[in-house]
């Protein structure tokens, strides 16, 4: 049986800052971070129970990774469950946990706007001169990467070699459709004027721990931030952050409906790449969507034909498993998306990134007679990312009506401040917007609050989809301090709650 | 490859997209050009005046 789906997107976004080339980047985060949350109710986030350094695989390396964490003094929970912290040298933003891809989607958005209000709110304290850019993309095109991963829950009963085994070829080939454009390549990979994808030039591995050097395809972190008995949280490190929201949906979405799959053995047989870390950065380069990707099998296929098969196999099940308003949507906006991919790629260019900042940059091209080379172009690929509203050239097409949108601004802009009603930041938000004073600390899993006593009480949430509305709204609408909370919860010493999540039965 | 499968979707979605795309492909190639330009124009008014100084200090390290 396949656990459901529930998934989250986490973004670090690149800074500058404008007439300050020396600039700290570390520093420059931590302003942006604490001048959005200085604003609003602030929660501390909690790392007792984070451990990046467990491998899926189950060979735990205690201190084989540098800490994560190192940096992130700035981190706060806001009043959507949302997480903004400074990763390493970059504000990084982490929807709550999502009930669906849509919902999702529609969270990665809300973190554009804080992000941008944070920036607006951070510069108010520089020199007038000086103004912080937050950029949603992945590279500066000098040889650095930066994340923008996904996490889905899954089964902790699947293994975690069948997740290598199927979802590798997935992961490399879906670049077609996830792909922000980039300008050049980097990293040693072969030149090129123009590429698929942000991150693909910087794979390296095909199964790994690491995130931030010799990346793999698959990342083996092992850090459920749920029951660990239960659960996996597959964190994916191979996506381009996405500012097309179609884009978003359907990475979200394919990927949900492949590891359900897969979970449900409703996969045939792997498709196996000769050369996974290879075919990465080939497929990304492939902007013919011809080239031949070597298979196990000895055959090849191109990356179009394995996404056209992709698809086959989860619309069978799909059909299977009956229908789904959200999936449905995510099975024939891939269809399409596929079908204008091979009839005319730029036609993709009111749907995907990479195909949107192509018809740009071609523009360009022809009107000014610029070479591959020129800089303006390098420009024009970084300011596509720009996350402030005026400047960023995403923002520029929206507004122009030349992007396809999927959310309302008012529903964006409920999701900066509501969180989301059937999963576990439910509970999370409204104790933040309730009982902010006494909520000490909070992380994924659990809250910690101090009501007066002698210990503080800590509520674990180690059930994802508990602490929803329905089933937590009652008892925070009578309690009438975080005192009252926790008594409701039934814990009176030290450990409040239930292991399995707050107040409800089973 | 399972080629026969993967045809059969397609043409599905060939069959289906005819009607759904019609009005957006019946757009005549001038007024596309036109539409890019208008787009050009605006961007022009927006892009950092000094590109090369602007890619030039963007240098992001220590990331994910």
């Amino acid at each position: 049986m396949s656990v459901h789906k529930v998934c989250g997107t986490e973004t670090e976004y690149g800074i500058s800052v404008r007439n300050q080339g020396d600039f700290n980047p570390a520093i420059a985060s931590g302003l942006v971070v604490n001048s959005y949350a200085g604003e609003r109710a602030r929660v501390q986030w909690s790392f007792e129970e984070e451990s990046p350094g467990r491998d899926a695989r189950g060979f735990g390396v205690e201190g084989a990774v540098v800490s994560d964490y190192d940096s992130a003094l700035v981190n706060v929970v806001l009043s959507n469950g949302a997480r903004l912290y400074v990763d390493h040298a970059h504000p990084e933003y982490s929807t709550p946990e999502c009930f669906d891809p849509l919902e999702a989607a529609l969270h990665d958005k809300a973190g554009e706007v804080v992000m941008a209000r944070a920036a607006v709110a951070a510069g108010t304290l520089l020199d007038n001169e000086q103004r912080i850019g937050l950029y949603k993309n992945n590279s500066d095109g000098k040889g650095n990467s930066y994340g923008a991963h996904e996490n889905y829950l899954l089964s902790r009963d699947l293994p975690f070699s069948e997740v290598i085994e199927f979802f590798t070829t997935f992961l490399v080939t879906r670049q077609i459709l996830t792909g922000s454009g980039k300008v050049g390549a980097e990293n040693g990979r072969p030149d090129v004027a123009f590429q698929l994808s942000q991150r693909a030039d910087f794979f390296e591995e095909r199964v790994g721990l690491e995130t931030t050097l010799k990346r793999p395809i698959i990342n083996t972190r092992d850090e459920p931030h749920g029951d660990p008995s239960k659960y996996r949280r597959l964190h994916v490190i191979i996506g381009d952050a996405n500012l097309s929201e179609t884009q978003t949906f359907v990475k979200l979405g394919a990927a949900s409906l492949f590891l359900a799959a897969l979970e449900e053995g409703a996969l045939p047989d792997p498709v196996a790449l000769v050369d996974p870390v290879t075919a990465t950065w080939q497929v990304s380069h492939d902007l013919d969507f011809r080239f031949p990707l070597a298979l196990e099998d000895g055959g090849s296929a191109t990356s179009l034909d394995l996404q056209w098969q992709y698809l086959e196999w989860l619309t069978k099940y799909s059909e299977l498993a009956g229908p789904d308003p959200v999936y449905d949507r995510v099975l024939a906006q891939w269809e399409e998306l596929l079908t204008d991919l091979e009839s005319d790629p730029l036609s993709l260019a009111d749907r995907l990134d990479w195909a949107a900042k192509l018809r740009i940059l071609e523009g360009y091209r022809q009107r000014d007679g610029l070479s591959w080379d020129d800089p303006k172009l390098r420009a024009l690929d970084l300011q596509y990312h720009d996350i402030d509203p005026e400047r960023g050239l995403y923002y520029r097409l929206a507004r122009r009506g030349s992007m396809r949108r999927l959310f309302m601004d008012g529903e964006i802009e409920r999701a900066v401040a509501e969180p989301p009603e059937l999963t576990r930041a439910y509970f999370r938000g409204r104790c933040v917007s309730r009982f902010s004073q006494s909520l000490v600390a909070a992380n994924w899993d659990s809250l910690v609050f101090e009501v007066g006593e002698d210990t503080l009480k800590r509520v674990p949430m180690m059930e994802p989809l508990r602490g929803t509305k329905e089933r937590v709204d009652s008892v925070l609408s009578q309690a009438a301090d975080a005192a009252g909370l926790v008594r409701a919860l039934g814990g009176s010493n030290g450990r409040t709650g239930t292991e399995e999540g707050p107040a409800e039965g089973n | 490859m399972a080629e026969q499968e993967r045809k059969k979707v397609q043409r599905k979605e060939t069959e289906a997209e005819s009607e759904a795309v019609q009005p957006a492909s019946s757009e005549t190639a001038a007024q596309t050009t036109d539409k890019i330009d208008e787009l050009l124009d605006e961007i022009d008014e927006v892009l950092e005046e000094n590109a090369e100084e602007f890619v030039k200090n963007y240098v992001q390290k220590g990331g994910q």
